[in-house]
């Protein structure tokens, strides 16, 4: 069965509070989901009260502030800082988004911060994106052809031909999408989930790949691609302003094409 | 714990090569059910009041015998490829899965026989 509660060893407690310094004035609350595998305890959630006359404005300064200044053992991937590496992908405020590109003004009271939902934790904000990105090398994600490659030249696109892959290319695999799909929650070890498919609908739409045929080949199944039921919240999530739910769309009718 | 590779767990048993008719048929049945369910509700609603012999006498025109095994037919099948979605998406053991299909199908089965067995008796 799909499970509907957390199991009793992932329930959260409260957890420590680490106050503001004296004299600050614009204090703001970062709730943050802690756990380790360590020390055999439940995750509870640390409270950092922030000065934000003394923080940058996005939500991940704050998080390198605390990281700096007030708690080193907290854990959690960034790299770029600006939305390019999806490294900083977590779930704020209820919505899974990137912590680099997120406003600290943009939420009203407390900032809750979770690692990404229904993944397996590997400490705190850290999730396991193992199978994920297990996933990702099962499409294939990269230029496939029987042409030999043009000596001297590159494999030409037209303008519009490019176009296609607008809209698609811009996804950084920070996975918000899919840890954001109840369809993705329950059937992750099946199902490739919105991320993986748009990459594989990029691989699909790209003028100078010639195996079309084998990738639809590929994806035609109950689990892999048709356990989309376009709930949506992948389209709703993303960072980038992606739209997953129509290239999952977009797969379904190429398959439909090419019955008959 | 498996040493199996995340490749490989993911690759698992390949493609099951199909899942597109079933996505279509599903599709189909709900654009035939929109017709079909308005003139159901609405002729219902309209017959509220009505006596047994009128619903019978109405039941007997050939159009709407026609009308009325259509809408149970389809009905039935668009339920049970949705059921089937349902066991499949929630269940995850491989023998409460078989079972519960099994036993969505002969429901939806019989529920529809019986169905359309009745209106043709009215009707014929």
């Amino acid at each position: 069965m799909a499970e509907f509660k957390l199991p009793k060893n992932s329930t959260y407690k409260k957890g420590k509070t680490w106050p503001a310094e004296e004299g600050a004035t614009r204090i703001k609350r970062f709730n943050i989901y802690r756990w380790n595998e360590d020390d055999g305890e439940n995750p509870r959630i640390d409270t950092y009260e922030i000065d934000l006359d003394k923080c940058g404005p996005m939500v991940l300064d704050a998080l390198i502030k605390i990281k700096n200044e007030i708690d080193p053992t907290l854990t959690f991937r960034r790299s770029c800082r600006e939305g390019v590496c999806g490294s900083c992908a977590m779930n704020i405020g209820g919505k899974n988004t990137l912590a680099c590109t997120i406003d600290i003004a943009s939420y009203k009271g407390d900032v809750n911060i979770f690692p990404l939902p229904h993944m397996n934790v590997v400490k705190d904000l850290v999730p396991d994106l193992t199978n994920f990105y297990a996933q990702y090398a099962s499409i294939k994600p990269w230029m496939q052809t029987q042409t030999p490659t043009p000596s001297g030249t590159e494999r030409l696109q037209s303008p519009k031909d490019r176009e296609k892959l607008d809209g698609l290319y811009e996804c950084v695999l920070c996975a918000c999408c899919s840890t954001s799909c109840p369809s993705y929650w329950w059937n992750s070890d099946r199902y490739l989930g919105p991320a993986v498919l748009l990459q594989a609908y990029r691989w699909l739409i790209d003028s100078r790949d010639e195996n079309t045929g084998e990738r639809l080949d590929n994806l035609e199944d109950p689990f892999r691609l048709y356990r989309c039921h376009t709930i949506m919240n992948c389209t709703n999530t993303c960072p980038k302003g992606l739209n997953p739910a129509k290239a999952i769309a977009e797969i379904k009718k190429m398959m439909v094409e090419r019955q008959g | 714990m498996s040493l199996r590779s995340p490749l490989g767990k993911v690759r698992g048993l390949g493609s099951a090569k199909n899942g597109t008719h079933h996505w279509w048929m599903q599709k189909v049945t709900a654009v035939a059910l929109i017709p079909l369910t308005i003139w159901f509700v609405s002729s219902v609603v309209q017959m509220t009041q009505a006596s047994y012999e009128v619903v019978i006498n109405w039941m007997t025109s050939p159009i709407v015998t026609v009308l009325m095994t259509l809408f149970v037919a389809t009905g039935i099948y668009h339920l049970k490829l949705g059921l089937q979605v349902v066991i499949e998406d929630y269940i995850h053991s491989e023998s409460a899965k078989v079972v519960l299909q099994m036993t969505v199908s002969f429901c939806c089965i019989i529920t529809a026989t019986a169905a359309i067995f009745s209106i043709l008796k009215i009707a014929l």
